[in-house]
């Protein structure tokens, strides 16, 4: 795992100011939804094993949430974007 | 061969020419009664159980490395049984029980060493929390004692009493807890299970579970496919892994933690110790090495190595707590694969399909559970019902609202 994280407010800065929460890709469901899906997206993961994206927040910086995709086995970092235009992204 | 003085003994007279290996390196046959998926510490001694227990002795153990290169060998070797909820303490405490006797039990020296357990506080409320911990675990009639700061002092004087944030003010003491040899454990319960006739096999990995109507009939493996009438999975840390296999929706994620042995010095930590202003844990092996470790690395990860930063993090943490070890140097450090559950305990349970069964969700308690998880995971096998101590675990206590959160962390598994 890289110890620096390319922060895109920021730059590069260390591991340590940032927290994680954990998987990005799982969406939020309305709140009338079934009591099945939001089991499924507080509980149940996919886990999978290479590329992961996952939701950081740079606590020790801008503040900002921010989507890092990485490899969870060689722990290569492939980008780190706003959590807001990521959710963009995915709109789009 | 039994062990005993008079054989080593015998050994000695003949140069020690005479030994076996502990188990037999068998080829798969093409069926099995059961065949347990992962043998780690979990899989062997269930497997060890099957056998013993219940007389189901066609198994097989599938392992993808070699026994004890995983968890079972990558852990702070700690024993316990120090819970607070009732779904976890009496199964917790079943394991200590087996801990007690595991040795006379199948004939290996594992080391067991019941040294004692401190869980320091550092605060009022802190010390209430373990108050109320100790009670729950004497209505289960688990030994358990309150010390306080002076009692402390006098067991581990090396302790840094009078730290500004966070003094020590007590701690939580379980006498019976303390630490086995990890590595003599697997060896003990493969060399127990292949003694009864359980097949282990080693450097085979499952590639597939074939299903027929809805039941399983067996694993594609990279030595061929292996039938089964019954199918179980101990493979935590890769759990998710075969258990897509089966399309099983899991909720587990999986973690990366570290631990650390130092340089070999002289006798001087007699207990285990857990710092109640962190997440730090130490211990002396009999070698003289200082066990350590403290959180996870937070982030999702396969790798069975760490980062940098949590390395520091651990070392600041036994600094602050002893500051004798400033000057102490790390001899090695590894990581372990860990199944973080969504509320920080184990799952030993049937599954939806009829003939596949779960065992997984160890966070990183899985060592200390090893006898009771192999025990009641075997009873479930065997009998398709769970074992009283383990009823709790179950899959789908998250879906109904029954998860058993010992830290009230909530449905995060990396805060476990």
């Amino acid at each position: 795992m890289a110890s620096l994280i390319h922060c895109p407010h920021c730059g590069s800065r260390p591991k340590e100011e940032f927290s994680i929460r954990g998987d990005a890709s799982l969406v939020r469901p309305s709140p009338s939804a079934s009591d099945e899906e939001w089991h499924r997206y507080v509980h149940i993961r996919d886990n999978p094993k290479g590329r992961y994206k996952e939701h950081w927040h740079h606590a020790f910086g801008c503040r900002r949430w921010l989507v890092v995709e990485r490899d969870n086995f060689t722990h290569e970092v492939f980008s780190v974007t706003d959590a807001a235009e990521a959710a963009k992204a995915v709109q789009a | 061969m039994r062990y005993s003085a008079l054989s080593i003994l015998k050994q000695a007279f003949s140069g020690n020419r005479g030994w076996k290996p502990a188990w037999r390196e068998p080829e798969p046959k093409p069926h099995y009664d059961v065949v347990i998926v992962g043998g780690g510490g979990h899989g062997l001694s269930t497997a060890y159980y099957l056998a013993k227990e219940h007389g189901i002795t066609n198994v097989a153990v599938i392992e993808k490395g070699y026994i004890g290169a995983g968890n079972v060998g990558r852990n702070t070797t700690i024993i316990r049984s120090n819970y607070l909820l009732e779904g976890n303490e009496p199964f917790y405490e079943l394991s200590m029980k087996l801990w007690e006797g595991l040795e006379q039990d199948f004939n290996y020296n594992a080391m067991v060493s019941q040294r004692g357990i401190v869980n320091l506080f550092h605060s009022d409320g802190q010390r209430d929390a373990y108050a109320r911990r100790g009670n729950a675990m004497m209505i289960h009639g688990v030994d358990a004692q309150l010390l306080d700061r002076e009692q402390v002092r006098r067991m581990m004087p090396y302790l840094n009493f009078d730290h500004a944030r966070f003094p020590i003010l007590g701690g939580l003491y379980q006498a019976r807890a303390g630490t086995a040899r990890h590595d003599a454990v697997a060896w003990g319960y493969a060399r127990g299970a292949d003694s009864r006739g359980v097949d282990i096999i080693q450097h085979c990995e499952v590639t597939g579970i074939r299903r027929e109507n809805g039941r399983v009939v067996g694993v594609e493996t990279t030595k061929g496919f292996i039938g089964c009438n019954k199918l179980a999975l101990a493979a935590a840390g890769n759990t998710t892994t075969v258990g897509r296999m089966a399309d099983l929706e899991l909720p587990i994620e999986t973690h990366v933690l570290q631990a650390f042995v130092s340089e070999g010095l002289k006798p001087m930590i007699d207990n285990v110790i857990t710092y109640g202003a962190g997440h730090f844990y130490i211990s002396q092996s009999d070698k003289g090495g200082l066990v350590f470790g403290a959180d996870i690395d937070y982030y999702s990860s396969y790798a069975q190595r760490g980062n940098l930063a949590t390395v520091e993090h651990t070392i600041e943490e036994g600094v602050s707590l002893i500051p004798g070890l400033s000057r102490t140097r790390v001899l090695r450090s590894w990581g372990g694969v860990m199944d973080m559950s969504m509320d920080g305990s184990p799952i030993i349970d049937r599954t939806p399909i009829d003939n596949l069964y779960l065992n997984c969700g160890w966070c990183y308690g899985g060592f200390k559970a090893t006898p009771a998880s192999g025990f009641c995971f075997a009873h479930l096998i065997a009998r398709n019902e769970s074992h009283n101590v383990a009823r709790f675990l179950r899959l789908d206590r998250f879906e109904r609202g029954f998860p058993i959160d010992e830290g009230g962390k909530g449905p995060q598994p990396n805060l476990h």
